[in-house]
């Protein structure tokens, strides 16, 4: 099949065939440099609302048989000469409530504070402390990681691609992660070491629809046997690219959309903030591989060879 | 003319798969390394400390240490423990499943130096000067417990008790454990409860190497002690920096929770694969379940441990399974719109569609590798059972589906039925 062959042939009738990505590319840039600017503004003003993991101290999950109230998980703390910080609900009955004390325990304070809630809710809690100095080597240990996938990630898509587009991939997936940042700060979630596997989950997963999408791009540019220079010629391109993509694109999304809304919702508490981030992520990840990569790597591919042009044509100038 | 042969292997297969998953169910799931968030229990990261001023915390320091505590506990008796020297100077434990946390902390933590000083506490004897492996638990005339231990030389035992009866009245030889400076006989005496185990009067030089600690101990008390004795001092000080202990209730909740939720997930996801591809998408349901068995069948042969991130992960690794299934079937999809047959559509699609799946794939396992490098603790489970999922996929989606599909394509019976493959005719090219 050839590319104007393809092009002409409407004979799909999908809803999306009508769709023009490349047209409305300036509205999907100027929507995430907005998003970008509000997560900066959000780091600023509420920061982020970090688990005991990356800063220190002592967080107890208590369990009761029945639901429980705030006021008595805090007095029974209190009770036993501690200042908690609010207490949170959380489990299907309310039955359970996570309590942070800016304090670390050692082990004999663990062991009192134990038995005295297992006296007190029936159910042994989770005890969970940390030292600073062990919360800054994880937070340190997680940028790393970050910074170790990202540069790996370029470098694989630039030899199995090319360069400019895995520079745009990984753009978009600094993109996906610092929304699910922004998410975070602007909702005030707490983040524990799980929030880092989760980011590098959606780094490592919504690559997959970046990669699949420039796959069709390099295909399609194969079959056209033309030499592409202008924005429209690319524009076609990638609005074809997209569209023969959208469908494998959006049933992906959805088949680990559903496990991830299943954990939400039935899973445990132990996981939510990871599940949390997973689900921001991939919905922002469908977005940025769509909206944001392709139509980027465009404007930037048509920009380096204008340049390029440019630039030969002044080499090429006979010398005065 | 549809070919019998290919079906007729299609369902040996199946049916042999089958029975291959029946039959290793059971012992996947027995064998299975619960993690302690699952099953309750405790980890602690110790930073490790120099006991003496001037002691370096190499490697030889950081496995003695290692080797210590092991021998500990082996004395608890936990199943699954798990210890690993991190960061060069920091020991991870983990101890799923064990049942008195507060006693599995003090046996591990305490240094277990026993020392014997007198009553300005100068330092008479110590550890060294006992054979090793030789206490004893007995009992006294009033059946309580005492600790026995062996000196190496009774002349010098013969020579600290002359000295100690030399002291009358305050001739006391008190028996430290884990002495630190600051610590004094007379303060700790004048106490209710003692730091120090016991301050036996010594009224006439003793020339013997039996030797008995009695102090107000309990059965359990006394067995540790003596466990500690034989298993050696800690050649090091090590100080919590970080815990987690999970509730076996806590633990037994999460895990039927998590496993709930993705049981459901698995059910929708073959739902809608069915509702979507047709044919393509029960192949894909039964790789699935192949999928499952296999990430399982490797996990515990791997003996990791399981964890409820590590669950998260099998979960999320279905949908990314699923994903290889969805690449290739929307190719064969592709194909079949484009007008060409079944057997040429299913040949084009999957050779098209292998780059996209590789491409894919690898660049989660890149993201997985540096999680499993520099990961700790929960976020290794993780990055162990996104790895393994990531690899089985191919086994299983990419060639375990192409093969099962291939056994029907092949005999020909799916020939003019694009519509198993979720293709309307009036879709394909060339029709009206």
């Amino acid at each position: 099949m050839d590319l104007n062959d393809k092009m002409n042939y409407k004979h799909y009738n999908k809803f999306y065939d009508r769709l023009d990505f490349m047209k409305h590319r300036n509205l999907f840039f100027t929507i995430s440099v907005a998003l970008i600017i509000l997560g900066i503004v959000s780091l600023f003003i509420f920061k982020l609302n970090l688990g005991i993991d990356f800063s220190s101290g002592t967080r107890v999950d208590v369990q009761s048989t029945q639901p429980i109230s705030v006021e008595k998980v805090d007095k029974a703390f209190r009770a036993m000469n501690y200042e908690p910080e609010r207490p949170v609900l959380s489990g299907t009955h309310n039955n359970i409530a996570t309590v942070r004390i800016n304090k670390e325990l050692d082990h004999n304070q663990i062991a009192e504070l134990k038995s005295k809630m297992k006296d007190q809710f029936g159910i042994e809690p989770n005890v969970s402390t940390v030292s600073p100095q062990v919360g800054r080597d994880l937070a340190k240990n997680g940028l790393y990681a970050l910074i170790i996938a990202s540069v790996f990630i370029i470098i694989y898509v630039w030899v199995r691609f090319e360069f400019l587009q895995g520079l745009t991939a990984v753009l978009a997936l600094i993109h996906d992660a610092f929304f699910i940042v922004t998410v975070f700060s602007l909702l005030h979630i707490e983040v524990d070491i799980l929030f880092i596997s989760a980011i590098l989950t959606i780094i490592g997963y919504s690559i997959n629809d970046t990669i699949v999408t420039f796959d069709r791009v390099r295909e399609n540019i194969k079959i056209s046997r033309k030499r592409l220079s202008t924005i429209e010629e690319f524009g076609d391109i990638v609005n074809l690219s997209i569209r023969e993509t959208l469908t494998r694109s959006l049933n992906t999304v959805i088949t680990v959309l559903i496990p991830v809304v299943l954990l939400l919702i039935f899973g445990s508490e132990s996981i939510r903030t990871f599940t949390i981030a997973l689900f921001v992520g991939l919905l922002c990840g469908v977005y940025s591989s769509i909206c944001i990569a392709c139509p980027l790597w465009a404007v930037l591919k048509v920009n380096y060879l204008k340049r390029r042009k440019r630039r030969r044509t002044v080499s090429t100038q006979p010398q005065n | 003319m549809v070919k019998k042969g290919p079906i007729f292997s299609f369902f040996a297969l199946l049916i042999v798969l089958g029975i291959i998953i029946a039959f290793s169910v059971k012992p996947i799931i027995h064998n299975v390394n619960l993690g302690l968030d699952l099953k309750g229990g405790f980890e602690v990261l110790y930073q490790v400390k120099p006991l003496k001023s001037g002691q370096k915390i190499d490697n030889e320091a950081m496995s003695n240490a290692v080797a210590s505590i092991n021998k500990r506990i082996n004395v608890l008796g936990v199943s699954e423990p798990n210890i690993s020297i991190e960061n060069g100077n920091r020991i991870r434990v983990q101890l799923p499943g064990v049942k008195n946390e507060q006693r599995a902390r003090e046996l591990l933590s305490t240094t277990a130096k026993l020392e014997f000083r007198d009553y300005k506490d100068r330092l008479m004897m110590d550890g060294s000067d006992l054979v090793p492996g030789k206490a004893k638990v007995a009992f006294d005339e009033m059946n309580k417990p005492k600790v026995t231990l062996q000196l190496k030389d009774p002349s010098k035992f013969a020579s600290v008790t002359k000295k100690i009866t030399g002291y009358y009245p305050n001739n006391v030889l008190v028996i430290w454990m884990d002495y630190q400076k600051g610590d004094s006989y007379e303060k700790e005496a004048a106490k209710n409860k003692h730091k120090f185990i016991s301050a036996p009067s010594v009224s006439q030089e003793l020339n013997t190497s039996d030797v008995e600690i009695s102090g107000s101990f309990t059965v359990q008390e006394a067995n540790d002690l003596k466990d500690l004795l034989n298993s050696g001092s800690l050649p090091v000080r090590l100080v919590e920096t970080y815990s987690t202990s999970v509730g076996a209730q806590f633990g037994q909740d999460s895990m039927k929770e998590t496993i709930y939720a993705g049981a459901i997930a698995v059910a929708a996801i073959m739902l809608f694969m069915l509702l979507f591809y047709r044919l393509g998408g029960l192949i894909a349901s039964l790789t699935l379940v192949i999928y499952m068995a296999v990430v399982m069948g490797v996990f515990v042969g791997m003996q990791a441990v399981l964890t409820l991130p590590g669950i998260a992960a099998m979960i999320l690794g279905i949908g990314m399974a699923v994903d290889a299934n969805i690449i290739t079937l929307e190719r064969i999809k592709d194909e079949l719109r484009g007008g060409k047959t079944v057997l040429s559509a299913f040949k084009a699609g999957n050779k098209r569609s292998l780059p996209t799946v590789v491409d894919a794939n690898l660049t989660t396992i890149i993201a997985a590798a540096v999680l499993f490098v520099l990961g700790v603790s929960a976020v290794k489970g993780f990055a162990v059972m996104l790895l393994i999922s990531n690899v089985v996929t191919f086994v299983t989606s990419v060639y375990g589906a192409r093969i099962l599909l291939g056994l029907l394509v092949h005999s020909h019976a799916l020939d003019n039925h694009p519509w198993l493959f979720g293709v309307k005719r009036s879709d394909i090219r060339g029709s009206k």
